[in-house]
């Protein structure tokens, strides 16, 4: 028979040991509050004005008015005319999405009726960031241009006077693995060094065993060191595992230095070592540190512009996002394994990385004691 | 006696945590190669006291020396030397009996590895059991490989957190005598307690009571300076007439023991009025007795709280 009041008595006391733990209630509404607010405000799938790098042919009225048009699209956004390296070089980097080249002759060819052709350079190797943009470039209406043309050629055209030649950089087929496999990269490095160590130094308080590592001749550094390395050759047979199955199984390219990408993502696996030894300074026992690790977690896969489309992102996100190793880390694989970046051409993302090293490690020393106090 | 045969040496040590005071004003001298036992309430600042010996909390006040290292600046130094065995075990459960030694050793970068190691599991009677999980032990076992990991690397003081809680008695007594024989060969052990035959093996007494020092010395001083005096009732009446007693003025503590009560006081004339209404009864004998060490402490519990119940 299942007693009332036995039901009754164990009901109050999971209400009070409920109460005594308000970081796990905390956590359960916080969590749903704060993925909603990521969903709904945060993440659009719909990235509009996409920073397109201009590569001027002629600047005349034609070009002026094929940018205006792109432009009043919403999804271009453009920055120059500037020269071809620097667009190459931006596109690179990942500071553009997009680089337009007009061609030199282009009104002349245009008032020949001779069809010239723009080519539109894609960054691809992040494909749901670019999908509606390029469908919009070649919705685009074939009259656009004629407020500028002469009566001759403006009869009812069928066609625009111009082609867009579209080039998927980096992703021709448009394949989404080639976007995956850096982002699994980041996120079970992010996942498993954050949540191991954090568990790793919360374990021994929690079990009682750091009162007597504390009482032997040990340093801190050594205690973390001891701790952490393990991990780093985990976290790096992670990598090799999904880079083998990445070229073997998916075809993912590697068109980098294999030696700057594993160097690159050491420093992403310190950044969150540095986490995950920041939370276990702070975290009293296991739950929490694994509370923490999924706080940190979630917003580094919904904001680092692996799920979704970083430029998608409000302002507000886009800055959070910035702070996340992950975001960085993905810039980072992206532009090495795909688009065959040199160390110059990843330096952005690597500083970022060694800043938050930095930081974090030196708020996880500070906090690290050495006596029980 | 000159400070260099003191092995802890510390003046008005205090402790606070958060606004609460734990540890007040505590001054503490233990000779060379004694054996101190440290006595005292749960709460009242043993393992706070221990703590800051070995340099594991920062004292808030007073300054001192164990082994003639300061005990706030030379924390590291004092490390290597002292030997502290928590309250609660704290080696590695997931760690066989060797492997916990084995790490202890390398931390301290004991020559001759093994060696030690081996020689250890064969004093300490653990050969048997070197290869289980420490979890897997049982409390005396335990106990006795956290005792092994202590004194491997040879520490000259050793720091005892209540060692024998929840141990058998037959382990007890033969834990005892390994800390009497390491005594005999100069170290000097602190050791905090709640049995009184463990307290009557030390050399000396300490007595904290809400963090403070109370009284010190060895058993008999300890019960001379108590003052108190102690009559012995038996019967079959004691058990109805300890209810009566537990309130009446002038008794300050009453325990059983066994068929018989303690009744103690200070003032003696008190205590012997209070016992009065029992000396015409023919269900209890009463007579004076010479207090014993055990008579003390109820006696010191009862004074730094309420009249205590006590059951030996
Ligand atoms: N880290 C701490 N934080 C807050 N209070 C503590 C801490 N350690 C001990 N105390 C408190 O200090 C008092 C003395 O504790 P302790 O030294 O462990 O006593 P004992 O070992 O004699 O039982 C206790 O009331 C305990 O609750
Ligand atoms: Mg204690």
């Amino acid at each position: 028979m299942i007693s009332w009041k036995r039901f009754l008595a164990m009901l109050h006391k999971e209400f009070l040991q409920m109460r005594r733990d308000p970081g796990t209630i905390a956590l359960t509404l916080a969590m749903p509050l704060v993925q909603l607010f990521l969903f709904g405000f945060a993440i659009n799938a719909d990235p509009k004005f996409l920073p397109t790098s201009l590569v001027s042919g002629d600047h005349s009225a034609y070009e002026r008015t094929l940018t205006q048009a792109l432009a009043n699209s919403t999804y271009f956004r453009f920055h120059g005319p500037i020269g071809e390296e620097d667009a190459a070089k931006r596109l690179a980097r990942g500071d553009a999405q997009f680089t337009l080249t007009v061609p030199p002759d282009f009104a002349r060819q245009i008032d020949r009726g001779e069809r010239p052709s723009v080519l539109l350079e894609a960054d691809a190797t992040d494909p749901s960031a670019i999908g509606n943009a390029l469908a919009a470039i070649t919705a685009i209406n074939p009259t656009v241009l004629n407020r500028d043309l002469p009566d001759v050629l403006r009869a009812a055209p069928v066609k625009p006077p111009f082609d867009v030649v579209v080039q998927r950089k980096w992703n021709p087929e448009n394949l989404t693995a080639y976007n995956i496999v850096p982002g699994l990269i980041g996120t079970i490095l992010t996942f498993s060094m954050v949540v191991v160590t954090a568990l790793a130094v919360t374990r021994e308080r929690e079990r009682g065993t750091m009162e007597n590592l504390l009482a032997m001749p040990i340093r801190p550094l050594e205690v973390m060191l001891g701790k952490i390395v393990p991990y780093i050759v985990v976290g790096y047979v992670q990598i090799s595992l999904i880079l083998v199955i990445a070229a073997l199984v998916f075809g993912v390219p590697m068109r980098g230095s294999l030696l700057l990408l594993l160097l690159g993502l050491g420093l992403f696996i310190a950044a969150n070592l540095s986490v995950g030894f920041a939370f276990s300074t702070l975290a009293r026992n296991q739950l929490q540190a694994m509370q923490m690790g999924v706080f940190f977690i979630l917003p580094s896969i919904l904001l680092s512009g692996f799920l979704f489309p970083f430029r998608g992102m409000p302002d507000w996100a886009q800055w959070i996002g910035e702070m996340l190793p992950l975001t960085h880390a993905l810039r980072l694989v992206r532009g090495i394994l795909l688009k065959g970046n040199t160390l110059a051409d990843a330096a952005p993302h690597l500083w970022p990385l060694a800043l938050f090293v930095f930081v974090v490690g030196a708020i996880a020393i500070r906090n690290y004691r050495e006596t029980l106090d | 006696m000159t400070d260099t045969d003191l092995a802890i040496d510390v003046r008005h040590l205090a402790k606070r945590f958060g606004d609460r005071k734990v540890v007040k004003d505590l001054t503490l001298q233990v000779p060379v190669g004694q054996i101190c036992g440290f006595l005292g309430a749960n709460g009242s600042g043993k393992t706070t006291t221990i703590r800051m010996l070995c340099g594991l909390l920062t004292p808030d006040d007073g300054e001192g020396t164990c082994l003639g290292l300061d005990v706030r600046r030379d924390a590291m130094k004092l490390r290597t030397q002292v030997g502290y065995m928590t309250q609660k075990f704290s080696f590695y459960e997931d760690l066989t009996v060797a492997e916990n030694l084995e790490f202890v050793a390398r931390l301290y970068d004991i020559p001759n590895r093994d060696r030690a190691i081996n020689e250890m599991l064969d004093r300490m009677g653990l050969v048997d059991r070197a290869d289980q999980l420490a979890g897997q032990l049982s409390g005396g076992w335990k106990q006795r490989m956290a005792l092994a990991a202590c004194i491997l690397h040879q520490p000259k003081l050793l720091l005892l957190d209540e060692p024998t809680a929840g141990v058998d008695p037959k382990a007890r007594r033969e834990f005892w005598d390994l800390i009497h024989e390491m005594a005999a060969d100069g170290l000097t052990v602190l050791v905090s307690t709640h049995y009184m035959d463990e307290a009557e093996r030390c050399h000396r007494i300490v007595y904290l009571a809400d963090g403070r020092l109370i009284v010190q010395g060895s058993a008999e001083e300890v019960v001379a300076q108590a003052h108190i005096s102690t009559w012995r009732a038996t019967g079959h009446g004691v058990v109805e007439a300890a209810k009566l007693l537990r309130d009446a003025p002038g008794i300050e503590s009453v325990a059983a023991f066994g068929q018989a009560l303690h009744v103690s006081g200070t003032d003696r004339d008190a205590v012997a009025h209070a016992l009065e209404p029992l000396q015409g009864r023919d269900d209890i004998t009463v007579e004076e007795t010479e207090p014993t060490l055990e008579d003390v402490f109820i006696h010191l519990l009862a004074a730094s709280g309420t009249k205590t119940e006590h059951a030996a």
